[in-house]
């Protein structure tokens, strides 16, 4: 490592980018961040005079489709992000080095630049039996993240796991999985939930907060409003069909053939803040509705417990053991209020004329 | 508004009648009828869409978004009515407080209230009179009906800020959809929510009838004309 960070300048010119390339790639990023055209020339400014961001990147209770969707990313592609924006000392999925010697990262870089790198964690912890459910490089990852997260500028949590805890925290959770804003409490952490997140949202988050030397704009559940602003909904490609109340009824039918919305198939593009319906996956290609496959919401928090993914009604009560959709507890419900009530009149209608037997006689 | 003229009744003249409901409290209560009705089914069209299968360009059809939009209107009207209401329990009479702040501080009010509950479980021979509602009534209206509404109101002004951002956004989702973990959740509350309501309508509409049988007061006509008359001279 050199003692002064190099900048991503200096890193693109050493690996033989031509200056015409690297303004082609500063306007292409300001475009992928949505951008106004005047902001490749910030983007160009910040790129020669900012050092590179050192990035360490952890892993905890995860399944790496993060790191999978990541690497896919095509504007800004993923090797530009790795190579040439950030300065990615630690990822153990991603680096070559292993063993001790890669493990040093974790302590080296925070006493080197404190304040100044980004923690990426992917993954989330356990905290049950004091964290032993998740052991990176012989320690609990719990351990590890509460002594890197300490001296970071700022987190991002990757993924439905690190954002909001996602399959291993779903019901009756027996780890005990955490989000990681339970135990990084006083850092900014930036969520970026999906499971996995889209690419392009990965590597625009990382390119916004490097081009800015800033965190981007979050909403108030800390997700980043520019890709987590609208639900899938709001700009899907089938919400005409929505409106105009034309339904897939059933897998294959000829409104599922015709393209129409798949609302009652148990979509849950309606409660799913994500840019899956404007940004698409694999580069624009498609996303699951394009497809014909309902969305399963799994940017939003406790996804998997509001299932089923096929119904429209979620299922509730799955912590007590049943499990019911509204319409069910609350029609049963109705159904004892009104056989309660039945019961009553009828009682009382007993009452009313068995009480007054004198009144009934004398009237006679 | 003048007063009935006290009737007989057969066994002698019987109580004056006595001015309860007033006609901002009248309307409200018919207009919440309305649009009640009205979010009961939209909502549970929204939930459920169970018309036969459309087909046809989408731009000649617009039923889901009708059904949603009479969902909305109802819900403004409803909500508005609820503020209206609100706003008439400190300029209202006395009677207008009741279901909003029932005097659980009051030794009186709980013993109103046991003696609801003898005569509701049929202990106690003869109906007490009471001028407004019950204690009973006050609690059931307050707990199931009151908060009911005001849950309805807020959750469904942040399903609907989702959407249309604007006030609703900033007052109503930023904060509600977090609280619950998420819109999905907003949606499952609200919806069972309704239930609740419902099963309060089904109780109220139940004990109104029974009452207007059976206790020593007219009921029904009361939200109707304003005026409580009584149908003896006892206490």
């Amino acid at each position: 490592m050199a003692e002064r960070l190099q900048t991503f300048y200096d890193i693109m010119r050493a690996q033989g980018t031509s200056r015409r390339s690297f303004l082609k790639f500063c306007s292409l990023t300001a475009a992928a961040l949505g951008l106004e055209p005047a902001y490749a020339g910030a983007i160009a400014h910040a790129m020669e005079t900012k050092p590179r961001l050192p990035v360490l990147w952890m892993h905890g209770l995860e399944c790496t489709c993060c790191s999978e969707s990541f690497i896919r990313s095509g504007s800004p592609l993923a090797s530009d992000v790795i190579l040439k924006m950030i300065s990615l000392d630690y990822d153990d999925t991603l680096m070559a080095a292993a063993g001790a010697d890669a493990e040093k990262a974790l302590t080296e870089i925070p006493a080197k630049y404190p304040g100044e790198y980004v923690l990426a964690v992917e993954g989330n912890p356990p905290l049950n039996e004091d964290g032993m459910y998740c052991i990176t490089g012989g320690r609990p990852f719990v351990e590890k993240l509460r002594e890197v997260a300490a001296n970071a500028k700022a987190v991002i949590a990757w993924g439905a796991c690190a954002s909001w805890g996602c399959v291993q925290a779903a019901r009756p959770n027996p780890t005990q999985a955490v989000p990681i804003d339970k135990v990084i409490t006083d850092k900014p952490i930036i969520k970026v939930p999906g499971c996995p997140p889209i690419a392009e949202v990965m590597t625009g988050v990382i390119s916004y907060i490097v081009t800015f030397n800033r965190l981007p704009e979050l909403d108030s559940r800390g997700r980043p409003a520019m890709f987590y602003g609208q639900r899938i909904h709001d700009k899907c490609y089938r919400r005409p069909h929505f409106d105009a109340g034309e339904f897939v009824q059933s897998w294959d039918d000829d409104g599922a053939r015709k393209g129409y919305c798949l609302y009652k198939m148990g979509c849950k593009g309606p409660t799913t803040y994500n840019a899956c319906s404007t940004t698409r996956w694999n580069g624009g290609v498609s996303f699951p509705i394009q497809s014909g496959h309902g969305c399963l919401g799994c940017s939003e928090d406790h996804f998997w417990d509001n299932g089923p993914f096929y119904s429209r009604l979620a299922n509730i009560g799955a912590a007590f053991g049943i499990e019911a959709t509204a319409d069910e507890i609350g029609g049963t419900a109705a159904g004892i209020a009104l056989a309660g009530v039945a019961a009553h009149a009828a009682a009382s209608a007993v009452k009313h004329f068995s009480a007054k037997p004198k009144d009934h006689e004398g009237e006679k | 508004m003048s007063a009935p003229a006290p009737h007989a009744n057969g066994t002698g003249v019987v109580k004056a009648p006595v001015y309860v409901y007033e006609l901002p409290v009248r309307i409200w209560h018919w207009v919440n009828l309305f649009a009640f009705a009205l979010l009961v089914v939209t909502g549970l069209l929204i939930a459920r869409p169970i018309w036969p299968q459309l087909d046809g360009e989408p731009y000649h059809l617009y039923v889901m978004g009708w059904v949603r939009e009479i969902h909305f209107v109802s819900a403004y009207i409803f909500a508005v009515g609820f503020a209206v209401r609100v706003y008439w329990v400190f300029v209202g009479n006395a009677h207008a407080r009741e279901i909003f702040l029932p005097a659980v501080w009051s030794c009186a009010w709980w013993k109103g209230m046991w003696t609801t509950i003898r005569w509701y479980l049929m202990i106690d021979r003869e109906a007490p009179v009471e001028v407004g509602h019950n204690p009973l009534a006050q609690a059931a209206m307050f707990l199931l009906f009151v908060l009911g509404a005001l849950f309805q109101i807020v959750t469904g002004f942040a399903l609907y800020g989702e959407g249309a951002g604007g006030w609703s956004a900033r007052l109503f989702s930023s904060w509600v959809i977090p609280l619950f973990g998420g819109s999905m959740e907003v949606h499952t509350w609200h919806h069972l929510a309704m239930w609740y309501i419902l099963v309060f309508v089904i109780i109220h509409i139940y004990m109104v009838i029974r009452e207007d049988i059976m206790s020593r007061a007219a009921i029904v006509s009361a939200m109707i004309n304003g005026w409580r008359m009584f149908k003896d001279n006892r206490p």
